[in-house]
């Protein structure tokens, strides 16, 4: 079959590689009908997290039909239309019953990296190196999907598939995010990063009954694509000073909400932006972290904070006084998507959710590193590059 | 002397490349060690319970007092103990190396591969959880291609032991 793979930093190409294999009972092959890029695919691209072997196949948001069920697969048959959480967890251990799947305990058949690096391991995840298990990523024309009972999700027949598409990892991480951050009825709710998860973020805090909800970022077409699609209100980073726009959009409080949905590869303005790239790149810190410092700050006292945003090590200049002394709830995870998935399909199909204008650019899969050079300069206005292996 | 061809030349410089790269893992790793040595009681390891929370009763764990497959597999090597986890957690999976103590028994974990068993005995621990809570050891796709690449050859080791390596 045909799949993007990655060969090294900053170099993917289209390989025809063996299709996937049938490895557990509990699996599903999947043939992939869309498969959308992600931001944090660009960390592995451009090789921060450096447990990718060259062959790898990216791709860990996608939705498909089944084509082959394992035995023990009960809830999934042949013909049906699926989407499937980015994260690959059990439904069994503690935590998956505690709703934490991406912590899962089985999920990860190489947890010892995960071990070394951060104490436990996390779940499995698609595409996303070997450090969380190796599996093959969703660029590519069939997909095998383990615990398939419990990590695919019958998608509705009024659904189209780029809008359920997002119901694999955008959505349901832009969902937590809101939710564990402890949005309710009243707050003003703060996100930074304007891309696809992101405005998840802010559009499931509009739903959960934030009373004012504030986007930021830098690309003017992502803060008016955020204003149309999503209904938030916008700052530009590099136009305003955001400390206090926001605290005068928020009666001098500062937001009760702040979530980050940027990552370890932040941009920010001025010294800040030079300083944190110049540490990245000698391999002083392996992650830039300016948006979560400019939350931590910005957050009223007592306030939350939730990292959507992926990181992987050591951030520099960390305000851990501002936290401690403001009070601060600090939380963060990989998406618990295996939670949220049925619901948010729901809330699309009534259309609460929109979620279709986050795919700018529909492209073949052949066309896949040009996807990925727009997606990672931001050229063309694109928010996310879809592939279709079919097409 | 034969002209090396420019593949070969290539060939050569990415072998030198690989061999420069294990042997600075290989350093990183052993400095490490060193390191551990002195700072967190490295080499108590293979004297140290293991332990897993598993997400099932005692009796769901290790019915009529058998232990699932792969621990069984490691007969007298390991001594057992199974607890209630606290907070309805399922039940605390607990395995050492045989240590020294019971007559007639060898200490597994005084061996001279004591390293390598503590590798088999995380391993079995994870695989035991993972029938007992899903009824399946869920195995890694294969790799899509086994080029050898600079970069894929220390991954491949670390790959090797990830199952057994980790703080468990």
């Amino acid at each position: 079959m045909k799949a993007l793979t990655w060969q090294g930093t900053n170099d993917l190409s289209v390989e025809q590689i063996p299709d996937p294999a049938m490895r557990n009972e509990q699996d599903a092959i999947v043939k992939v009908s869309q498969t959308v890029t992600c931001g944090s695919d660009l960390h592995l691209l451009g090789g921060y997290i450096p447990f990718m072997r060259a062959g790898d196949i990216l791709g860990h948001e996608f939705i498909g039909e089944v084509v082959e069920t394992g035995p023990r697969v009960k809830r999934h048959k042949a013909g049906d239309r699926v989407v499937v959480c980015s994260f690959i967890s059990c439904g069994r251990c503690w935590y998956c019953k505690e709703g934490l799947f991406s912590l899962c305990d089985n999920g990860n058949t190489n947890p010892g990296i995960t071990e070394h690096l951060w104490g436990s391991a996390p779940g499995g995840c698609y595409g996303y190196s070997h450090a969380l298990g190796g599996f093959a990523g969703s660029h590519a024309e069939y997909i095998r999907v383990p615990y398939a009972d419990q990590g695919a999700f019958p998608v509705p027949d009024a659904l189209d598939d780029t809008t359920a598409l997002f119901a694999s990892d955008s959505a349901p991480t832009g969902w937590m995010g809101a939710d564990l951050g402890g949005v309710k009825p009243g707050d003003v709710v703060a996100v930074w990063g304007c891309g696809a998860v992101g405005q998840m973020a802010a559009r499931a805090a509009i739903l959960l009954g934030a009373d004012r909800v504030i986007a930021i970022d830098r690309l003017e077409y992502r803060l008016d694509m955020t204003r149309r699609h999503v209904g938030a209100e916008t700052l530009n980073y590099e136009k305003t000073d955001i400390d206090a726009e926001l605290r005068e959009m928020s009666g001098g409080r500062g937001p009760d909400v702040c979530i980050e949905a940027v990552g370890m590869e932040a941009h920010s303005s001025g010294a800040q932006n030079l300083y944190d790239q110049t540490k990245q790149q000698l391999r002083l810190q392996t992650d830039r972290s300016a948006a979560v410092r400019q939350a931590i700050l910005a957050c009223r006292k007592g306030g939350s904070i939730f990292i959507l945003g992926v990181f992987a090590g050591f951030v520099d200049k960390f305000p851990l006084g501002a936290v401690m002394n403001k009070g601060l709830t600090l939380r963060s995870a990989q998406q618990h998507g295996h939670r949220y998935i049925p619901m948010l399909l729901e809330r699309m199909e009534r259309g609460e959710l929109k979620t279709d204008h986050l795919a700018t650019h529909i492209m073949s899969l052949d066309d896949g590193p040009e996807g990925y050079h727009l997606f990672k300069e931001k050229l063309d206005g694109c928010v996310r590059a879809v592939f279709q292996p079919g097409r | 002397m034969k002209k090396p061809t420019a593949g070969g030349a290539v060939s050569t410089v990415a072998s030198m490349g690989t061999e420069a790269l294990d042997a600075a893992v290989s350093v990183v790793r052993r400095a490490g060690e060193a390191i551990r040595s002195r700072t967190s009681h490295a080499g108590e390891t293979e004297h140290r319970w293991h332990v897993m929370t598993v997400c099932a009763s005692a009796e769901e764990v290790a019915p009529g007092g058998k232990l699932p497959e792969p621990l069984a597999r490691l007969g007298d090597a390991i001594d057992t103990q199974l607890r209630p986890a606290p907070g309805e957690r399922g039940t605390e999976l607990a395995c050492r190396l045989h240590h020294k103590g019971d007559a007639g028994q060898p200490d597994t974990a005084e061996s001279a591969n004591g390293h390598d068993k503590v590798q088999e005995l995380r391993t079995a621990l994870r695989h035991a959880k993972a029938l007992v809570e899903t009824g399946e050891i869920l195995l890694p796709d294969r790799p899509s291609t086994n080029r050898p690449t600079v970069t894929g050859r220390p991954l491949d080791k670390l790959i090797e032991k990830a199952q057994g390596e980790g703080r468990l």
